[in-house]
C-alpha cells in the first residue's frame, strides 16, 4: 500500500506538510494550545484524503473527501474557498419538513472530534460550490482553502470526476427552490 | 514465471477502506468483534486453526517500469474494451483522462475503492486485478506524439472476415483478475470515468482456468482442447525482454498489443479425428508435446521424417508455419490470450473462440510476418476465422505520482 501515491494524495501531502510548518511558526492558537503540552493549530492536526469534486459546466457543484483530525482537540471548519467558485457553503443532508432529503448550510461549520474522520460524500456532508467561474472538467484539479475556528488555514487539491449521483435538491439559495447540482453535458 | 510473479505479489492486508469503516463508528467495531467471536465459537473453528485461505486479497503492483498485466501470470478472467475518443478530445483532455484512469487503476488494483466509487464494497477483493492501457493510432495523433512505425491496422489477410464491432479503437483497456465480479466493477468504474471523453467501441470478455484449478504458469488450453502458448518467452529473462519491450522514445518500457478475435468452429472441429487434429497443429492434444517429442516443452524436430518420407511435423501444420521453419525466419511474440464462449444461435451449439492477445516490441517485424505465413498456409485455418483485429501501443508503466501515458502527454 505504501507504494501507491496518486497525484492527488501527493499534492495533498505536500500541501498539508508545508502548511503544517507555516502554522507552527505563527498562530495565536498555537500559543493557547501549549497549555495542553501540544502546540498545534487545527491546520496542523488535520489531514485530508481522497478529495474530489463533481464535474460541472456551470452553476453549482459539490466537493467531497475525508477529513481526519489527528490532534487532541476538536476542530471546526468554519469556511472554505476556491478560485473555481464565487462562494462555498458547508452543507449537510437532512430530511426537510416534507420528509424529503435536502441539503442545507451547516450552522457553525463542520466539527471533527479529536481522532475522528469526517467523511464528505454524496448524500451527506459536502462543500457546496456556487457560481462557478469556469466549467470544472473531469481530470482537472481544484484547490481549496479551508479555514478553521482558530483562524488557521490549510489548502487541499481535489480531483474532478464525472459523477451522475449527488443530484439531490438544495434548499435556501434559489428563489425557485428546485434547482440542483445536476449538469448537462452539452 | 510463476516464481518471479509470486515474488511481485503482496497481500494487501486490511485496506484503508476497511480501516475507515472500522474506525468511522465505534459501534460498528463492537459489532464486528461480536461477529468474530461468533465465528471462532463454531465447532471445528478453534482460534488456533489457520483461517480458510482466500486469494481475493492478492495484489499485483500497479506502478513500475512496465505496465502490469503483461508479465503477470495470466489471471482467470479478462475484459478487453476499446474506446473511440470524442471529436473534441485533444492532447490536454487526454492528459486529464489518463490521470483519472490511472488513479482509478492504482486504487482498484490495490483493493481500494476508486474516488467517487458508488460500490466501494466491490473493490475489497482485487484478486490480482491488473489494468493495462493501450493507445490506438488516433490517440497518439491527438496527443501529437511520434507514432511507432508499427502502430496501424494489420494488413488485410485472405482469411480475415473482420467485423468493425470487434476491430480497431483509440484506447484499449485490458482488465484482468481472478474474480469476474472484480473485473466487472473495475471495468465499469473506468468506463464511468472515461465516458466524458470516449464511447465504447467494442467489449470482449474472456476466460481461462479458474485460479487454483491448475498450477500457476500452466500453459492455457483453448476450446479446441489444445495447449496454447507453449513457445512463449519466459518473463524475467533477457529473451523475454528482447521479444517484448520497446527501448526507445516515449514508448521505452512499453510494447505493442495485437488483439484479434478468432472464431473457432467447434461444431466442425468435432468431426476431426484426434490424428487429424494433431497433424493440423503439429502437437499432441494430450500434452502439447511436438509430434516428435513426449513433453510440452521438448524442442520440435522439424527434420524428422516418417517411414514413408513425410515430415512428422507436417508442412501445413500450425507449429511449423508459425515457426517459419521452411522460410528460415523465426519470429517471436508473447501470447496472453483468453477463450470466449458466447451464446450460440441457429442450429449451432457453440459460438466460441479465442481472444488472441499478444505482445511484442514491433508488430511489423515480429507479428505480421508470422501471421502472413499462417494466412498463406495453416491447416487450422479450416476451423478458425479471424473476425476482429486491433493494434495498440502499450505505453510504459508509471511511477507513483505519474500516470500511464505521461511520457507521451506530459
Amino acid at each position: 500500500m505504501t507504494t501507491r501515491r496518486t497525484t492527488t494524495t501527493l499534492a495533498l501531502l505536500l500541501a498539508a506538510g508545508s502548511l503544517g510548518l507555516a502554522g507552527c511558526s505563527t498562530d495565536d492558537a498555537a500559543a493557547e494550545a501549549t497549555s495542553t503540552g501540544t502546540p498545534t493549530t487545527a491546520a496542523d492536526a488535520v489531514s485530508i484524503q481522497d478529495a474530489w469534486v463533481k464535474a460541472a459546466d456551470e452553476g453549482m457543484t459539490a466537493g467531497f473527501g475525508e477529513i481526519t483530525n489527528g490532534g487532541e482537540d476538536e476542530l471546526t471548519i468554519v469556511a472554505a474557498s476556491t478560485g473555481a467558485a464565487a462562494m462555498i457553503e458547508l452543507h449537510e443532508t437532512a430530511a426537510d419538513s416534507s420528509g424529503e432529503m435536502s441539503m442545507t448550510e451547516v450552522e457553525g461549520g463542520f466539527v471533527v472530534p479529536a481522532g475522528d474522520t469526517l467523511i464528505l460524500e454524496p448524500g451527506g456532508h459536502h462543500l457546496m460550490l456556487m457560481d462557478l467561474a469556469d466549467p470544472i472538467q473531469a481530470g482537472d484539479e481544484v484547490t481549496f482553502t479551508l479555514t478553521f475556528a482558530d483562524d488557521s488555514t490549510t489548502e487541499l487539491t481535489a480531483t474532478v470526476k464525472d459523477f451522475t449521483g449527488a443530484e439531490e435538491s438544495y434548499e435556501g439559495d434559489d428563489p425557485d427552490g428546485d434547482h440542483d447540482t445536476e449538469h448537462e453535458d452539452s | 514465471m510463476a516464481a518471479s510473479d509470486e515474488g511481485a505479489r503482496g497481500r494487501s492486508g486490511s485496506t484503508r477502506r476497511q480501516f475507515l469503516l472500522g474506525g468511522a463508528a465505534a459501534g460498528f467495531g463492537a459489532v464486528a468483534a461480536l461477529g468474530a467471536e461468533h465465528v471462532l465459537d463454531r465447532p471445528g473453528a478453534a482460534a488456533q486453526d489457520a483461517p480458510v485461505p482466500v486469494h481475493g486479497t492478492e495484489t499485483v503492483p500497479f506502478h513500475g517500469v512496465h505496465q502490469a498485466g503483461i508479465t503477470t501470470d495470466a489471471q482467470a478472467y479478462a475484459t478487453f474494451v476499446a474506446l473511440d475518443l470524442h471529436d473534441d478530445v485533444d492532447r490536454e483532455a487526454l492528459g486529464r483522462l489518463m490521470r483519472i484512469l490511472s488513479d482509478d487503476a492504482a486504487r482498484l488494483t490495490q483493493g481500494e475503492a476508486a474516488l467517487a466509487d458508488t460500490e466501494p464494497e466491490l473493490a475489497v477483493a482485487p484478486a490480482r486485478l491488473t489494468v493495462t492501457f493501450g493507445f490506438g493510432p488516433r490517440f497518439v495523433e491527438r496527443a501529437r506524439g511520434a507514432a511507432p512505425s508499427w502502430l496501424h491496422p494489420l494488413p488485410a489477410f485472405e482469411i480475415d472476415r473482420l467485423e468493425p464491432g470487434f476491430s480497431d479503437g483509440d484506447l484499449l483497456l485490458q482488465v484482468t483478475a481472478d474474480d469476474q465480479l472484480t473485473v466487472s466493477h473495475a471495468t465499469r468504474m473506468l468506463l464511468k470515468d472515461a465516458r466524458g471523453f470516449a464511447d465504447v467501441r467494442w467489449t470482449q470478455r474472456g476466460f481461462r482456468r479458474a485460479h487454483g484449478s491448475v498450477a500457476p504458469g500452466t500453459t492455457m488450453r483453448n476450446l479446441f482442447g489444445q495447449v496454447d502458448g507453449t513457445a512463449n518467452p519466459v518473463p524475467g529473462t533477457a529473451d523475454f525482454d528482447e521479444v517484448v519491450w520497446v527501448t526507445e522514445g516515449w514508448m521505452a518500457g512499453g510494447t505493442s498489443a495485437v488483439v484479434r478475435r478468432i472464431h473457432m468452429d467447434l461444431d466442425e472441429w468435432d468431426t476431426v479425428g484426434r490424428a487429424g487434429r494433431e497433424q493440423s497443429v503439429g502437437r499432441t492434444q494430450a500434452t502439447g508435446a511436438p509430434l516428435t517429442g513426449t513433453r510440452e516443452h521438448d524442442e520440435p524436430d522439424f527434420a524428422a521424417r516418417t517411414d514413408a518420407g513425410f515430415s512428422v511435423i507436417p508442412e501445413f501444420s500450425h507449429l511449423r508455419r508459425a515457426r517459419g521453419v521452411d522460410e528460415g525466419r523465426h519470429d517471436r511474440i508473447f501470447r496472453r490470450g483468453y477463450n470466449y464462449d458466447d451464446a450460440p444461435s441457429g442450429d449451432h451449439v457453440s459460438d466460441a473462440g479465442l481472444i488472441f492477445a499478444c505482445f511484442q516490441a514491433d508488430v511489423d517485424e515480429q507479428f505480421t510476418p508470422m501471421q502472413r505465413r499462417l494466412a498463406e498456409l495453416d491447416l487450422l485455418n479450416r476451423w478458425t476465422t479471424p473476425i476482429g483485429s486491433s493494434v495498440f501501443a502499450i505505453p510504459p508503466g508509471c511511477e507513483p505520482g505519474g500516470f500511464v501515458g505521461d511520457t507521451l502527454l506530459s
